[in-house]
C-alpha cells in the first residue's frame, strides 16, 4: 500500500487535505529538501510538488527522475508559478527525440 | 582512421573481427528497432501527459483562486479546524508495466467514499462557500491527477531509455562498425601482401637455383 504526499506552501497546498492526500506545508527550500527526501524514501508512491518549491529544490528533485519510484510531479500553487511542469514536459521530448516536435515553435 | 589501435594482421584476428562486425550489425539492427517502437510509444504517451497537464493545472488553478478567496474570508484557526479531520482517504497501489524493457509504473486507487458530496469535512456554518467551491473543484480533478503522475513518471523513465538507445545506436553506427570494417580491411591487405612477397620470394629462389644448377649466365657469356 502506497500513500501519496502533497509538499509546498500551506496556502497551495492546505486543500489536498480533504481528497485525502496528506499534505506537508514547508516554510523554506532546505525544508522542502528534506522533507522530500524523507518521503521518498518511504512508502510515497506519488508526491506532488509545488512549481515553485521544485524551482528551487531542483537538484533533489532531479535525483529520483531515474527511479521507478517516487513520481514526483509539479503542480501549480497560488503564487509564484513558473510553468516549470509543463517546461519539463517539453524538456523530456527534446531529451528523447533530440528537438521538440510536440510544442512546436 | 586516426589513432586506432593497432591490430595483428593475422587470420585469428581476421577472423575475430569479423565476428565483431556480424555482432555489431546485428546489435545495431535489434537496438534501432527499439528505438523506433519506445519513440512511437513515448510519442502517444507524451501527448496524453500534455493534455492531461493542462487539465489539472486549470483545474488545480481554479481551485486555487477559490482557496485565496476563502483564506482571505476566514480566520486560520477555523481554516485549520476545516481541515483538520479528513473524510476521504486514497489507498494507492502500484504495479509495474514493461513498455519495452522499461518498467514504468501502473497505479491503482480506490478512495474511501464514492460518494462526491460526502468530500467535506467540515460543517458549513464557519466556513465561506468558496471553499466549497474549491474543494469540489479539485476533487473533480484528483483522477486526472493521479493518472497524469502514472503518465508523466512513464515518460521520464522513457524518455531516458530511449536517450541510452540513441547512444549506443550511434556508439555502433559511427564507432564500432566501420572501426571493424576498417581493422578487416587492414588485416585483408596486410595478408595479401605478405602472400604476394613469398611468392615473390620463391620465384626469386627458384631463378637462383636454377642458375647453380645449370650456369645459364656462363654459356651466355662463352655463346658470344
Amino acid at each position: 500500500m502506497y500513500k501519496i504526499a502533497v509538499i509546498g506552501d500551506k496556502d497551495s497546498i492546505y486543500g489536498f487535505a480533504t481528497l485525502g492526500l496528506e499534505t506537508f506545508p514547508v516554510q523554506s527550500p532546505e525544508e522542502g529538501a528534506r522533507i522530500l527526501n524523507e518521503l521518498a524514501h518511504t512508502e510515497y508512491a506519488i508526491i506532488y510538488i509545488t512549481e515553485s518549491l521544485q524551482e528551487q529544490i531542483r537538484e533533489t528533485v532531479e535525483r529520483y527522475r531515474e527511479e521507478h519510484l517516487p513520481a514526483i510531479i509539479p503542480i501549480p500553487g497560488v503564487s509564484n508559478n513558473t510553468g516549470r511542469g509543463i517546461a519539463d514536459v517539453k524538456r523530456m521530448v527534446e531529451k528523447a527525440v533530440g528537438s521538440d516536435i510536440i510544442f512546436g515553435a | 582512421m586516426a589513432g586506432k589501435k593497432q591490430v595483428n594482421p593475422t587470420r585469428m584476428e581476421l577472423t575475430k573481427q569479423k565476428k565483431k562486425l556480424a555482432t555489431a550489425i546485428r546489435g545495431h539492427k535489434l537496438l534501432k528497432d527499439k528505438r523506433d517502437e519506445l519513440m512511437r510509444q513515448f510519442l502517444d504517451l507524451v501527448r496524453e501527459n500534455r493534455a492531461l497537464r493542462e487539465r489539472v493545472e486549470a483545474g488545480i488553478q481554479s481551485a486555487n483562486k477559490d482557496f485565496v478567496l476563502a483564506r482571505a474570508g476566514m480566520d486560520d484557526e477555523v481554516v485549520n479546524a476545516a481541515f483538520m479531520a479528513p473524510r476521504q482517504s486514497v489507498q494507492l497501489e502500484a504495479d509495474t508495466k514493461n513498455i519495452m524493457s522499461v518498467d514504468v509504473p501502473v497505479f491503482r486507487f480506490r478512495t474511501r467514499t464514492a460518494n462526491e458530496n460526502d468530500i467535506y469535512s467540515y460543517g458549513y456554518a464557519f466556513t465561506s462557500a468558496d471553499l466549497d467551491g474549491a474543494v469540489s473543484n479539485l476533487s473533480g480533478v484528483l483522477q486526472d491527477m493521479l493518472k497524469l503522475a502514472e503518465v508523466e513518471k512513464s515518460c521520464q523513465l522513457m524518455a531516458s531509455e530511449i536517450e541510452k538507445t540513441r547512444r549506443r545506436v550511434n556508439a555502433l553506427e559511427h564507432v564500432m562498425i566501420p572501426e571493424a570494417q576498417e581493422n578487416i580491411k587492414y588485416i585483408q591487405m596486410k595478408l595479401d601482401e605478405n602472400e604476394r612477397s613469398t611468392q615473390i620470394r620463391l620465384m626469386k629462389v627458384k631463378d637462383m637455383m636454377l642458375e647453380e644448377a645449370h650456369h645459364y649466365k656462363e654459356r651466355r657469356d662463352q655463346a658470344n
